[in-house]
């Protein structure tokens, strides 16, 4: 078993940290305590063509992993969380999802500009009265002859007012016998009549990134937008999260390793009681617990990539993943408690570590919500049909194939 | 155009560089492109979108010691020679120049030879202008800008007082100050291509020449001298008084 | 020993490195400084007056500017015909490559950008930084001339003599412009600033720096406001400071949060580390955070009007007092020292 990264892996992690540390950390604590995105941010990870690192070429991707996916979102998220999580969504919630469920003719319309970088993509499920009932969904879509028309009220999501493009859930069919079997996903231009959509501000965490709020109304979708067949919605969703808490738990293990570097470099600097505080033993528990963290963070998400790399379905890995390392970069708040009276002050990036990883326990699947998923696979009780449509293998030539 | 930029792999700038018993260790420091390489490449890139042509890097180290290479092509270089044998180790720069000149000539048509300005292990910034010596080429020296009409390669070099502009006709050898611009991050095509690329390895035997001697010997490495420091509290009766005393100290120091 | 000193000089000013590589060529023997260039008569009576014994001079109109091959190709020529044992060179951009390029005619080695030279029987030992100083290492060379260039400011310049002559000998060029391959099209200035990473020197401003009572802010400003303006008067000082020594605006973070200066000058645990060889620390108390930032400058200078200040333990010269009335003056004593 070679746990080792291939050359390749590794000059995609260090290209991706270069530019963090060239471009993004000089300015991050500017943005973040102003609360605004980092104007060039975005364009920047197109132009690198980072928004598109895993999608094939021949759909304006980079041709890259899965794996490099992950190696990317962990260096990202180690600079901050906004960046990641535009990752997230416009790769995971959107790409991903396209490239999975999406017909031809919709990859070539919708894949191509998402994977190229030309357009911002998001994903559009939460509502204000539903996070993880995600089957409760009220936004509706009724059919009227070649469209359907949306109502309805989509919140706390990332890159609502930047992106282009969305994969929206919605309800199609009110009366179907069970919740879940009536909802249907679409790929939306954010510019259709109807759609206004708005920022959120006042947020612990992540406040250099864009979360905000869209809006429906008689919004007029024509069929050819609908992704998969109706009914098929809510499937098609708990695909999206699968991608997107991918990349959740491979950023959030850059967090607990920014901490931990972090705290490694205070910890020598600081002396009280006449050495280090690094020769104290509770610091050097604090410090073991991180390093420990990261290691299993880390592992766990390179599983869940490598599964993804096979063309297996890799719900229960990414759940293990994204719950282990959110909860870990939380924890990394140690760092916090290390650095002493400096760790309270934003002059420090470690309470931004703090803040940011707080809001990943809760969204892509709440821990309570991987709880029950993971519960489900180890008491045999989550049955796992195969999917009409599965997350292509990575497959080198064809991705890097032009044609 | 026939471009080539000879690069060196040296262990990372932030690296903790100790000695004992003249061994010198960077602990687990990444090894990596010179810093100073990246930007020749960048400027030997810019040249080739330009004016077209190919671009060729050339490194002189061990059998696995790829890493700067690989992020040259990575960069956008079409390809990449490692010019290895064991009795190049520890070669003084006359000697690194004498295997690189021959390796230029080896390859034949080059038009311009990049180097960047110094190599951040020796610090010696002599390569460049003694490979252009061998080759009997012009040397234009810690260039910022490059411009190429076609016929000939001029540069703004750098020098203590400003710039000097400085042409020549081709080949020429040209090596790079950080004035330039910024090097290009490698791309993710770059990338595959780097990490799948087969690199030639040329020996002595290859060049056709023997082993250089080199004339440069250490006798001895040394760790930096710690330095303890007493402060010496300047006073007088004026601020122009304890001022004139202080400038003087501070010009006594050396370090203006 | 027979030492020969290149004069490295710029439109016939000479370079004071220059001068040191004489001091430094007095304490081996005899010194015969080389001149190159067009109409540089006047740099043989100053390579007499700071102690060269003799002069060899070429002065040519192919020479008027600097060009590697026609310098190389002519100081190649000379020592070939006269076999000084040393050539000394100040680590100029110029005097490295001369010294580059003719170590390859000569078939000899260069000991580049040395900061101490000791006389082994006929071999001179040097140390020089590698590794961008972390390290240093001693080094010899097996064949002759021995090659050196000199690290600024780390020889001592001699007194001048004023009056002091010798041996002066004209020579001719060893290359026809004709033969020269390089030409020279002009000359600009570079508008780059002073980087902090890169600087050499930095004079840095603190809290302290807003704090003078003497300064009336204009009326209409609130409190907050007349304290800015108050440090932006005090951080004029350390910049005019800073452009008399051609060095870079460093701050503490204190100045950075006050919004005194912005966030790219600060220099600490949360800012630039950097490590130049002088430090100027103006209204600056040393806390850890700011330390760690440049503690392994060479030279540290403080100035506090708090004689406990933590600075005080890392400065190699401080002043207690009022940096006021200090900075100004020192301004003043250093553009009459540097001559500006």
């Amino acid at each position: 078993m070679d746990f080792s990264l291939s050359s390749e892996h590794q000059m995609t992690q260090r290209m991706v940290q270069t530019f963090t540390q060239k471009e993004i950390l000089p300015v991050i604590k500017e943005y973040d305590r102003k609360q605004e995105p980092i104007p060039f941010a975005l364009k920047r990870l197109g132009e690198l063509g980072i928004l598109g690192i895993c999608f094939p070429v021949r759909y304006g991707g980079q041709g890259m992993d899965f794996l490099s996916l992950g190696l990317a979102c962990e260096e990202l998220e180690a600079a901050d969380t906004s960046l990641r999580v535009a990752m997230s969504v416009h790769v995971g919630l959107c790409g991903l999802t396209l490239l999975q469920w999406g017909s031809e003719e919709q990859k070539q319309n919708f894949l191509i500009p998402l994977a190229s970088g030309k357009k911002l993509g998001c994903g559009v499920f939460t509502e204000p009265g539903m996070g993880s009932d995600v089957a409760s969904m009220l936004t509706s879509a009724k059919r009227e002859g070649n469209s359907y028309i949306l109502n309805g009220e989509k919140m706390w999501i990332s890159l609502a007012s930047k992106a282009d493009l969305a994969l929206v859930t919605v309800r199609t069919n009110p009366a179907s016998s069970r919740l879940s079997n009536g909802l249907s996903s679409f790929i939306i231009e954010l510019d259709t009549p109807g759609i206004t959509r708005g920022d959120i501000h006042g947020k612990l965490g992540v406040r250099a990134g864009s979360t905000g709020w869209i809006n429906f109304q008689d919004v007029r979708i024509p069929v050819e937008n609908r992704i998969g067949q109706e009914g098929e919605g809510f499937t098609i969703t708990m695909s999206a999260f699968d991608h997107g808490r991918y990349t959740v738990a491979s950023g959030a293990t850059g967090i607990v390793r920014a901490a931990l570097e972090a705290s490694v470099r205070y910890a020598k600097e600081r002396t009280a009681f006449g050495k280090t505080i690094a020769s104290h033993q509770l610091i050097q528990e604090k410090i073991a617990r991180m390093s420990q963290d990261y290691e299993i963070a880390r592992l766990l998400y390179l599983q869940a990539g490598w599964l993804m790399n096979q063309g297996v379905r890799s719900t229960r890995e990414t759940s293990f993943a994204k719950k282990f390392a959110t909860e870990a970069s939380f924890r990394a708040a140690d760092a916090i408690q290390i650095h002493g009276a400096y760790g309270y002050s934003d002059e420090y990036d470690v309470e931004r570590y703090f803040r940011n990883a707080r809001g990943a326990i809760i969204y892509e699947g709440s821990s309570e919500i991987q709880t029950i998923i993971q519960a489900g696979y180890a008491l045999g009780d989550r049955q796992e049909k195969p999917l009409r449509c599965e997350l292509p293998a990575y497959d080198p030539v064809l991705w890097q194939n032009c044609e | 155009m026939k471009i080539v930029a000879c690069i060196k792999q040296v262990p990372d700038s932030a690296a903790k560089v100790v000695v004992e018993n003249r061994h010198i260790s960077w602990g687990d420091a990444p090894l990596v492109i010179n810093p100073w390489d990246e930007f020749s490449v960048e400027a030997a890139l810019q040249l080739k979108e330009k004016h077209g042509g190919t671009v060729t890097v050339i490194s002189v180290g061990g059998e696995n010691e790829k890493e700067a290479i690989k992020h040259a092509l990575a960069m956008g270089a079409d390809d990449a020679i490692l010019i290895t044998d064991p009795v190049l180790t520890g070669l003084d720069t006359q000697a690194i120049a004498q295997v690189l000149a021959s390796a230029i000539q080896k390859i034949g048509g080059v038009d311009v030879a990049f180097f960047g300005r110094q190599a951040i292990d020796n610090d010696s910034g002599l390569t460049p202008s003694q490979t252009a010596r061998l080759l009997n080429w012009p040397a234009l020296t810690l260039a910022a800008v490059i411009t190429f009409d076609g016929i000939r390669l001029k540069v703004e070099r750098s020098t203590e007082e400003g710039r000097q502009a400085v042409s020549a006709n081709l080949p020429v050898v040209v090596s790079l100050v950080k004035d330039y611009g910024e090097p290009r991050y490698p791309s993710f095509m770059g990338i595959r291509k780097a990490s799948r690329a087969e690199v030639p390895a040329w020996s002595l035997a290859n060049l056709g020449i023997s082993a250089p001697a080199s004339v440069i010997s250490w006798p001895d490495i040394m760790n930096p001298p710690s330095r303890e420091v007493v402060c010496e509290i300047i006073s007088g009766s004026s601020p122009d008084e304890i001022a004139s005393v202080l400038a003087n100290k501070i010009l006594g120091e050396k370090v203006l | 020993m027979k030492t020969w000193v290149y004069i490295d000089h710029f439109k016939g000013q000479a370079l004071p490195a220059s001068w040191e590589a004489i001091g430094a060529g007095k304490n081996l023997g005899t010194v015969t400084a080389v001149i190159f260039g067009q109409n540089v008569e006047p740099l043989a009576k100053e390579a007499f007056e700071q102690g060269a014994d003799e002069v060899l001079l070429v002065d040519d109109a192919s020479l008027l500017d600097y060009r590697a091959e026609a310098f190389c190709a002519s100081l190649s020529k000379l020592v070939a015909a006269t076999s000084p044992d040393v050539i000394l060179f100040p680590t100029t951009t110029r005097g490295r490559e001369i010294a580059a390029m003719a170590a390859i005619d000569l078939k000899t080695g260069v000991m580049v950008d040395v900061t101490a030279i000791d006389l082994q029987g006929d071999r001179i030992v040097v140390t020089r930084p590698i590794y961008a100083g972390k390290l240093f290492c001693k080094e010899t060379c097996s064949s002759n001339p021995q090659i050196v260039t000199l690290r600024g400011r780390a020889f001592l310049k001699p007194k001048a003599q004023a009056g002091r002559t010798g041996t002066l000998t004209k020579a001719s060029p060893a290359m026809g412009e004709a033969d020269i391959k390089s030409k020279v099209e002009g000359y600009s200035t570079s508008e780059s600033g002073v980087s902090l990473i890169d600087a050499n020197v930095i004079v840095s401003g603190g809290r302290g720096v807003s704090n003078n009572p003497s300064l009336i802010p204009p009326p209409g400003l609130d409190e907050k406001q007349a304290e800015i303006w108050r440090a932006q008067q005090g951080f004029t000082l350390v910049k005019n400071l800073a452009s008399t020594l051609g060095a870079a605006v460093g701050a503490s973070r204190a100045a950075v949060d006050a919004g005194y200066v912005p966030y790219s000058h600060q220099v600490g645990q949360t800012g630039k580390v950097v490590s130049p060889d002088l430090y100027i620390a103006n209204g600056i108390s040393g806390a850890i955070q700011h330390l760690a930032g440049m503690r392994t400058s060479k030279v540290i200078v403080a100035i506090n009007k708090d004689p406990d200040a933590p600075i005080f333990k890392v400065a190699r010269y401080g002043v207690v007092g009022d940096l006021f009335q200090i900075l100004p003056a020192l301004t003043k004593a250093f553009k009459q020292s540097l001559g500006k």
